[in-house]
């Protein structure tokens, strides 16, 4: 293995955030302080409590989640699109590396970021409400799993984008109404049945269900659920990876 | 001389249908700088980037220092430093960041010494501060160069590397690329000016359509080149030459009507004078005289266009 190199990918990939820090922290650390003013303080003081949690802390799980899944989408795919769209991605092919370690190095540093942020705003979050983890093992684990998958899923996004705009489209139309519509803002119990089953097919609801749990112990569906779901996703990602690099597909003609 | 590269029936079909290498055989030797000359598209890069890794080829075999560049990738790419044509670059990373990213991304451990080395050498020390956005093309090309010999490739590549370079500039290429081959390092470059290559190279090779064909020495070329043909149009036509001239180097042509003298000008006496002397012996006499001379990019036009 060389280490080295996924040592170089890695620390480059920080570095280029590194440079843009201050916007990279900054921008969603206000959006979701946003929400806590909005959803927690000014209309949640009106919701009642659900499931004994006030409404202000029930959304916290959910807003980290949202983070988590567009930060980790749009760092990862750009990334790995910005070398193929300058072209520099002719040095990482002809490196001595293994896609293995390409990966490892991209994807790994988009995941430490999106750890790093979810930590963030959940330190933002215990400033404006209540939040108790009552299983910060899982907890910590979701949001490793979570922020691993959506760094693959972003980097397949890299790969694929033939442009700027294709970037953009995949967490704009899919993530953020899925995560939406994925339970942040509510339980899916408040749901009328039918819709409670069609909530299900969401795979979202998994993740942020699980990583509620790990903070309150209330759960949508089953915490082994959660976690075997958000682990076949993370296959998913894996194989199409795996194939990606197997076939050259839009990395090698 | 050893080979350090061999090339073997190597084929490449793009996914669109397009043939852009057609059976390439080549070996490269140890130490030597090999110049890659063809027309625009006729397979260079491709042929390039092949051997780097960049492209899956349709059929053949590549091995680097006896090695197959995909069985052994990892041995093989880390001898190997590629200087791309286009100037792809990290616009917003400085010239040192970059340098030293490419040294880690070869798997080498750093060293700093050694990097101050190359940009030293590529004028580039002063500027390993700016960020590349702020560099001029010419400066651009160098950092690429220096990340391609930031690990110490022992094969180099160097893709058009004075494509849209001013005349200074070429020199100083040149310059470098010589002092490169005297550290040992094996290059190969791709040009499409003859004079490069001329200037350049110990051996050329000539590509068009995806075909090589010609490989030869420069200096057997330049002998070539030096050669000269004298063309004499016989009164009445031979069928034989005469034995009392057979110790020139002469042709009959054109049906015994021409005589052709191959002659080299760079020669102390060409022997033009004692041939028309002997020939006036043996009684044979000639209506008109020319001389003609090929030059390298007769010879490469000429090879070009019949390979079409």
């Amino acid at each position: 293995m060389n280490v080295r190199a996924v040592k170089s990918i890695y620390m480059f990939e920080m570095s280029r955030w590194g440079r843009t820090l201050l916007q990279s922290i900054l921008s969603p650390v206000i959006s979701t302080s946003l929400y806590f003013i909005v959803f927690g303080a000014a209309i949640g003081s009106r919701i009642s409590q659900i499931d004994g949690i006030s409404y202000g802390a029930f959304i916290v799980p959910g807003l980290i989640m949202l983070l988590l899944l567009t930060e980790s989408t749009s760092n990862a795919s750009f990334g790995i699109y910005f070398p193929r769209f300058t072209g520099t991605i002719y040095e990482i092919l002809s490196a001595p590396v293994s896609s293995f370690e390409i990966v490892l190095g991209y994807v790994g540093a988009a995941a430490t970021k999106s750890v790093i942020l979810g930590l963030i705003i959940l330190a933002t979050a215990a400033m404006f409400v209540d939040v108790r983890v009552d299983h910060p093992i899982f907890m910590f684990l979701f949001l490793v799993l979570t922020a691993v998958t959506f760094s693959l899923f972003g980097f397949i996004i890299g790969v694929w984008a033939d442009g700027f705009e294709r970037l953009q489209i995949i967490p704009l139309l899919v993530i953020t109404p899925l995560t939406f519509l994925g339970g942040t803002f509510y339980s899916v119990s408040m749901l009328p049945p039918f819709w409670q089953t069609v909530t299900l097919f969401n795979p979202i609801v998994y993740l942020i269900s699980g990583f509620r749990w790990s903070f309150y112990g209330i759960a949508d569906v089953n915490v082994g659920v959660s976690l075997a779901m958000t682990s076949v996703f993370l296959l998913i990602c894996l194989a199409a990876v795996w194939w990606i690099f197997k076939t050259g597909y839009r990395l090698k003609t | 001389m050893t080979s350090i590269i061999s090339i073997s029936g190597l084929e490449k079909t793009y996914a669109t249908g397009f043939v852009a290498l057609k059976g390439v055989d080549l070996e490269i030797n140890a130490g030597e700088i090999f110049a890659l000359l063809g027309p625009n598209g006729a397979g260079k890069t491709t042929l390039i980037s092949n051997i780097c890794g960049i492209v899956t080829p349709t059929a053949g075999r590549i091995t680097v220092d006896g090695r197959d560049i995909h069985a052994d990738y990892r041995h093989v790419r880390a001898m190997i430093g590629l200087v791309p044509q286009e100037l792809a670059t990290d616009m917003f990373e400085t010239v040192l960041a970059t340098v030293s990213f490419s040294r880690g991304l070869f798997g080498k451990p750093p060293d700093p010494a050694l990097i101050e080395r190359v940009l030293r050498q590529l004028s580039l020390w002063e500027k390993r501060g700016d960020k590349i956005m702020t560099l001029s093309g010419g400066m651009k090309r160098r950092v690429l160069i220096a990340k391609a010999l930031a690990h110490e490739p022992r094969i180099l590549f160097l893709d058009e590397p004075t494509a849209g370079v001013d005349v200074e500039l070429r020199r100083d290429m040149w310059n470098i690329i010589r002092s490169m081959r005297d550290t040992g390092v094996t290059i190969i470059l791709t040009t499409h000016y003859i004079e490069e290559a001329e200037e350049m190279a110990d051996r050329i090779g000539v590509i068009s359509n995806g075909e090589i064909i010609l490989v030869e020495r420069k200096d057997e070329l330049m002998r070539k080149l030096g050669k000269k043909q004298l063309v004499l149009q016989l009164q009445s036509p031979l069928s034989a030459l005469p034995p009392a001239l057979a110790s020139y180097e002469l042709a009959l042509a054109a049906d015994g009507r021409e005589i052709v003298f191959t002659y080299d000008t760079r020669a102390d006496r060409t022997g033009i004078t004692a041939l028309l002397n002997d020939m006036r012996a043996a009684g044979i006499s000639f209506s008109d005289l020319s001389t003609v001379q090929s030059s390298l990019e007769d010879i490469f036009i000429d090879l070009v266009r019949q390979s079409r």
